[in-house]
């Protein structure tokens, strides 16, 4: 078991090391849970290679967000690379500075996890007609949606504060977009009814759930599996 | 939500629970029976107050102050939306003003509720000395007092306490850290507030030539506590809305310098990128700093 003072012998980037040290967290704690969820004989499902799973506690949680947002930014990479036909110069601002968001979101996941992060996934649009509006800005929305569902839903798990506030600075912009995104489709429509409830509250999403749409995205699927 | 196996989950704990919450019970069985009627949300809550009954407990005092903090926030909004609405010829974007409007009489609606059924007394309107919309400490002549006949005026306003409000709620998080009942409420009004946010902006740049994008978006990357480097609004009375302790144009995340980063086109990240990626939270004192007097005076 690495102690701090074996940490601090490792030469990772100093500002990773830090980070990390917030929740005394380890690389470690990922490989114990693979070993308890292989324990469970009732959940009698093979090991597919092809599946990730983010971990627990955490660095889990740190994990999915990481996963949510290599997929947006992969999404955002391939809306810019190859625009919709006649994309307004307006729209093009918009879903540029997006993807930009989404690449710095997963970007500073990946730096913070170092080596405690998932493997880069791979994702799969082909269900996605990159060259329709209609197509990619509904795509968009869903991952906007689906993005703001998943940190409210995940975020009573953190533990470490600092963890919390960082996720609470991410999903506010996501729902930015999200509302952006919503107009652009119809003018008015960023709060769309079914993303509030008649309390007027953004509804929240289990990770279970946020995987099983997400996964339609991705040929690496992803699993949370300690958080139900 | 299996609210069966919650029970068998707190009888395994609390082996008498069955016998506290008698005959509250069956109550609990026919939840669902008028599911149709209750909103999702709102189960929790009628849950949480069933639990209040069978332990005589209520939410602790420092979860009833951040909502009462919300509460506040959200009269503010709600009032401001409201007298917005009824000032007759001020507002053109219907669709999107009155969207506002329901939410933040929602909000209103729905805290009162929770804190009530949380064991703690709500604050209303008539808990505040005054709320003077143009800023003005009460003389309802300040720098903004043409809020409720100039719509650009409202629009200014509304546009920072929306982004005000998202900062505020965010600030609130740490304190309900663990809490899935409180902690998710408050984000879940968060995500809305930001959603509020966004679309003014949206208005303000499209269709009123405002240089806003639906982001804040920062000219500097090294910390700013004034807030003039992030207020992006276009009036500079709002800069500490902006400001902080942890300002908007914040390019420091959990100690990963964002800026160092990679981009999709570059080996580093720009400012703008970097501060718009991320919201940053308002304490519960610097937001009341913010409001009170210029906006609101409570009593006493």
């Amino acid at each position: 078991m690495k102690t701090e003072t074996d940490l601090t012998n490792v030469n990772v980037n100093m500002a990773r090391r830090s980070f990390l040290r917030y929740a005394g967290a380890g690389v470690a704690g990922i490989g114990l849970l693979s070993a308890a969820s292989s324990c469970h004989k009732d959940h009698n499902v093979a090991p597919t290679a092809d599946v990730t799973d983010v971990g627990s506690g955490d660095i889990g949680i740190l994990n999915f967000a990481y996963a949510l947002e290599q997929l947006e930014a992969a999404f955002y990479l391939q809306v810019i690379a190859t625009p919709y036909s006649s994309m307004p110069s307006i729209e093009l601002a918009y879903l540029t500075d997006i993807r930009d968001h989404e690449v710095c979101h997963r970007e500073f996941f990946k730096a913070a996890l170092s080596t405690s992060a998932i493997k880069g996934l791979t994702p799969d649009f082909s269900k996605i007609d990159f060259t329709s509006r209609t197509a990619v800005l509904g795509a968009a929305k869903a991952f906007e949606d689906l993005g703001v569902t998943a940190y409210d839903g995940i975020a009573y798990n953190i533990q470490n504060a600092a963890y919390l506030s960082i996720a609470g600075s991410i999903v506010s912009v996501e729902a930015r977009h999200a509302a952006l995104i919503g107009n652009l489709i119809t003018q008015g429509n960023f709060v769309s009814s079914d993303q509030i409830d008649a309390n007027g509250l953004n509804i929240s999403n289990k990770p279970s759930v946020v995987l099983a749409g997400a996964n339609v995205y991705l040929k690496t699927k992803v699993s949370a599996n300690s958080f139900s | 939500m299996n609210l069966f196996s919650i029970v068998e989950e707190i009888e395994k704990i609390d082996p008498e629970f069955n016998d506290r919450i008698s005959p509250r019970r069956d109550a609990i069985k026919n939840i669902t029976s008028f599911g149709s009627k209750v909103a999702v949300a709102a189960i929790p809550f009628a849950l949480g107050n069933l639990f209040k009954k069978a332990y005589g407990q209520s939410a602790s005092a420092s979860v009833i102050s951040v909502l009462n903090f919300a509460l506040t926030l959200e009269i503010l909004e709600a009032s401001f939306y409201n007298n917005g609405i009824n000032a007759s010829g001020l507002v053109t974007d219907t669709s999107y003003i009155t969207q506002i409007q329901s939410d933040e009489n929602k909000h209103v609606a729905f805290l009162t509720s929770a804190i009530s059924a949380a064991g703690g007394t709500p604050v209303t309107a008539s808990d505040f000395v005054y709320l003077d919309f143009t800023g003005g400490s009460g003389s309802m002549d300040g720098p903004f007092s043409g809020v409720f006949t100039n719509y650009q005026t409202f629009l200014a306003v509304a546009e920072t306490f929306e982004d005000t409000g998202v900062r505020a709620y965010k600030g609130q998080a740490p304190n309900l850290l663990g809490n899935q009942t409180y902690l998710t409420a408050a984000l879940d009004i968060h995500a809305v507030e930001a959603r509020h946010a966004s679309a003014i902006r949206y208005l303000r740049s499209t269709k009123y030539g405002a240089t806003v994008l639906p982001w804040i978006t920062s000219t500097s990357g090294s910390n700013d506590i004034s807030g003039a480097a992030s207020n992006d609004t276009g009036i500079a009375a709002v800069n500490a809305n902006y400001g902080g302790a942890t300002p908007e144009n914040t390019a420091t995340q959990g100690n990963v310098d964002i800026l160092t980063l990679p981009s999709a086109t570059q080996t580093t990240t720009t400012v703008s990128v970097a501060t718009a990626a991320f919201d940053e939270p308002l304490t519960m004192a610097e937001v009341l700093a913010i409001l009170v007097p210029a906006f609101t005076k409570p009593i006493g």
